[in-house]
């Protein structure tokens, strides 16, 4: 594994905000892959946090926009490949349902950045964190979610 | 499925009942402990309203940390547990456990990944780690107060077992399970069984004849009464879940009935059409109508169709009346408990890319097919030969490590190519003491018994170990050697070295059963192509499907006594649902209200598992449970919220969705 890259130095200070993500992850791959980066020490920006679920299929529109109105800066709306779901094809339904909610999203002005979908498998540890890793940059550069409550970091 | 029943639950709780949780924050050792600040979590945890307790322990799994866990359960008489440690897939079911001892629902329990997904990815930001493991654990505690009391279901399980693949692995898998008096299916692509192991010469690290130990193995398949071997033919669908797998063999067809066919091979003497014949890697050829091998089992000839010319003297000579042009696939539907998965591996190809020269050069040749050469059935007789001319070579190279060890191919290590390089060296030095030979090697692994020594008696016999990688490998137009410019690292010296024969030790790669295996039955597969295991160390041949098991090369390179202890290994472990005859399956499902549902049917079309059957009377949908694989795909689509998942119910996840932030108390 190569690992080592990042795993041999601390993490370059940032400038001191840090965006929350609320990440929805399928219990047989994309948080397989969250415990593949931990597994492999991928150093990753503490941003995320992960809510499980047992199929991407189950990620309901509803918990994403909840999300937001609760103070995310952006949502990762993540599962298995295309073809590997565990439960036949509950992703490919998730695809179908996220051009929905990416509608919805652009709707109430949320930045592209800001709601995201990838496939990870369980293995994909370094994928995992890479994802994460950049999310967050792209999200610092942006500032935080437009619909955040007042007072909430 | 009426037959299924629920277990019998010992949880008296009833929902409106305070809720009263516990939460143990654990340290891993240092794993966590080390990064986030447990003592600070706990104490903030412990101000969250219904957190009745909270601590923190060196190791929550061990038996001190479970006894920790159910003393305070009784001590405060909690009603919830957070378990803030490792990952659920790793742990869950061991915590689970232990609060069902204490008289809980088991899925009572939360459990809160603060390792994997914090302390082991935010090192060097401690302070940041542990504001996470505070928020993290908070979403945990508001979850945990909203779960609600499942129960597991008992499904019966099939006594009966299928084996994917009849290599070694799989056959082992097979003779085991049969041994102790389960039917076993064993389904093989090929029209023999055997798989690569019946075309290897000797085998390391004893050098014995490789036909001759599986040969009898094979014939030990064939005549055991429990064991059903299905050649030619493959596994087409695969729907059930464990104990109960549905599964739709396809036999393809040989164009001759097997039970005419003696194997007498008249048929191959008269046929007209030779094509190269893939069980000597290429070298020599075989008839349009052939017996695979003379070993083959069963000893049955099959007609390859695409080159058949219908010339019909086949037919002619088959004094069976054997032959049919007319052969359809026939399938059969087999009802299993359990399936082993025995799909077995190929070798890396260095023909496309032209590795060291394979494919430009006439005296390039894989390991495979030196393999084939030394094998005194083999195309030659035993004698190696090298193609351009067919002389026997004195001066012999090998390369290890190609499709190996290597970041253009694939990264990790065969395992194996040195210790049968080492043995192919010395089978030639043996027979023909004159040649000279040299291993061109990165590192030499010889890691298991008798191997060592095996390297030991290569270099007594004097085979030369050159550390370095070919950089340059060319043809002499005239003589048609290879000549190979390569770094000796260990001298700090560049060799030019010639050969008469160059022969490449290919590494093992995933072959297409893999993938077909994989879409079948829903496995995971790695970054490297290979099927994941259940567990790397602990659940070696576990997959996360319950009932389905893996064997050999699928899941990572392996040697011959590897792949038999994994064979024997599935056997074992299949046995525990055999024998029981019954499985525990998980009581997360998707549930209707019928007061809620209008009998729209939206949730039938999602559901891929045909789990929802409209009640026609009441007009109203209805989850058969048994079916239910609980990926709640279902409970998205519904437009009223009459369906839910339990234990992933809107609430639940929203009480997670809420806390991120801070915390919020959700309404029951």
């Amino acid at each position: 594994m190569s690992s080592e890259a990042v795993t041999a130095q601390p993490a370059p200070k940032g400038n001191g905000w840090e965006p929350k993500i609320v990440a929805f992850c399928c219990n047989w791959c994309s948080y397989g892959g969250a415990d593949s980066a931990g597994m492999g020490r991928f150093q990753q920006p503490a941003s995320a946090r992960i809510i499980r679920v047992m199929c991407s299929g189950r990620i309901d529109p509803l918990h994403v926009f909840n999300a937001f109105l609760e103070g995310a800066d952006a949502v990762l709306v993540t599962g298995c490949h295309i073809g590997d779901c565990h439960y036949v094809n509950g992703n490919d339904k998730t695809k179908i349902k996220y051009k929905y909610i990416e509608n919805v999203a652009r709707e109430l002005g949320l930045e592209k950045e800001r709601l995201q979908l990838n496939w990870i498998s369980a293995s994909e540890g370094e994928k995992f964190a890479n994802f994460i890793r950049d999310v967050t940059e792209q999200i610092k550069k942006i500032g935080p979610s437009p619909l955040k409550p007042e007072g909430v970091a | 499925m009426s037959d299924i029943k629920g277990t019998e639950t010992k949880s008296t709780i009833q929902d409106n009942e305070e809720k009263r949780v516990g939460v143990f924050v654990c340290e891993c050792g240092v794993n966590i402990g080390g990064v986030v600040n447990t003592k600070a979590v706990a104490e903030y945890i412990g101000t969250l309203p219904g957190v009745k307790v909270t601590s923190v322990n060196k190791f929550t799994c061990s038996d001190s940390g479970q006894a920790d866990i159910q003393s305070k359960i009784k001590e405060h008489n909690l009603n919830r547990v957070v378990v803030a440690a490792c990952s659920p897939k790793t742990h869950e079911p061991t915590f689970r456990a232990c609060i069902e001892q204490m008289g809980l629902n088991q899925y009572f329990l939360e459990f809160v990944n603060i390792r994997d997904h914090c302390s082991w990815i935010h090192m060097w930001e401690k302070e940041k780690a542990t504001e996470k493991a505070k928020d993290l654990i908070r979403m945990g505690v508001e979850r945990a107060k909203l779960l609600e009391p499942l129960q597991a279901s008992e499904v019966p399980v099939t006594d009966k077992a299928l084996v994917v693949g009849a290599g070694v692995a799989g056959m082992q898998a097979a003779l085991d399970l049969a041994d102790m008096g389960f039917q076993v299916y064993l389904v093989e692509k090929e029209p023999s069984i055997g798989g690569r192991m019946a075309r290897f010469d000797k085998v390391f690290p004893t050098n014995d004849c490789s036909i001759c130990i599986l040969g009898p193995k094979m014939v030990e398949v064939a005549r055991n009464k429990n064991i059903k071997i299905m050649s030619y033919s493959e596994v087409k669908a695969v729907d059930g879940y464990v104990g109960n797998f549905n599964v739709k063999v396809e036999h393809k067809p040989r164009y001759l009935d097997v039970t005419k066919c003696t194997g007498c091979a008249k048929c191959s003497e008269v046929c007209p059409v030779e094509v190269p014949y893939d069980f000597n890697e290429g070298f020599g050829t075989r008839k349009a109508i052939y017996v695979p091998f003379p070993q083959a089992v069963p000893l049955r000839a099959v007609l390859d169709k695409e080159n058949c010319i219908s010339c019909k003297a086949c037919a002619k000579a088959c004094q069976s009346g054997a032959i049919n042009y007319d052969m359809q696939a026939s399938y059969t539907d087999l009802n299993v408990g359990v399936i082993i998965g025995a799909v077995g591996f190929k070798t890396y190809d260095p023909e496309p890319r032209h590795d060291f020269g394979y494919g430009l050069y006439d005296n390039i040749i894989t390991a495979m097919e030196f393999e084939r050469l030394l094998n005194a059935a083999g195309p030659t007789g035993g004698h190696v030969v090298r193609p351009s001319d067919c002389k026997e070579p004195i001066r012999v190279g090998f390369v290890n490590c190609v499709g190996s060890r290597d970041k253009a191919t694939n990264i990790y290590c065969s395992g194996v190519c040195c210790m049968y390089t080492i043995k192919n060296a010395q089978l030639l030095k043996e027979k023909r003491p004159e040649t000279d030979h040299t291993i061109m090697y990165m590192d030499i692994r010889t890691t298991f018994r008798g191997y060592e020594e095996s390297y030991n008696r290569s270099r007594n016999l004097g085979v030369k170990f050159l550390r370095g990688r070919p950089v340059e490998v060319k043809e002499d137009p005239v003589t048609k050697n290879i000549k190979v410019r390569v770094e000796d690292t260990l001298a700090g010296e560049i060799r030019n070295l010639e050969f008469d024969l160059l022969v490449l030790a290919t590494g093992i790669v995933p072959n297409e059963g893999i993938g077909q295996i994989q879409q079948l039955l829903k496995l995971s597969k790695a970054a490297d192509g290979l099927l994941m295991e259940a567990h790397p160390k602990l659940k070696p041949v576990d997959t996360t499907i319950d009932g389905v098991f893996l064997a050999g090369c699928a899941s990572g390179p392996k040697d011959i006594p590897y792949a038999v202890s994994q064979g024997s290994a599935c056997a074992s472990r299949a046995t525990i649902l055999l024998k029981n005859k019954k499985a525990i399956t998980e009581g997360i499902t998707a549930v209707v209200n019928p007061d809620v549902c209008v009998g729209c049917q939206v949730c039938i079309s999602m559901c891929p598992f045909q789990a929802i059957k409209l009640d026609e009377q009441a007009g109203k949908a209805n989850v058969v449970k048994a079916l239910c694989k609980g990926c709640g795909t279902c409970v998205t689509a519904c437009p009223t919220g009459a369906l839910e998942q339990s234990h992933f119910k809107n609430k639940q996840i929203l009480a997670q969705v809420k806390n991120v932030f801070k915390f919020q108390e959700v309404a029951a």
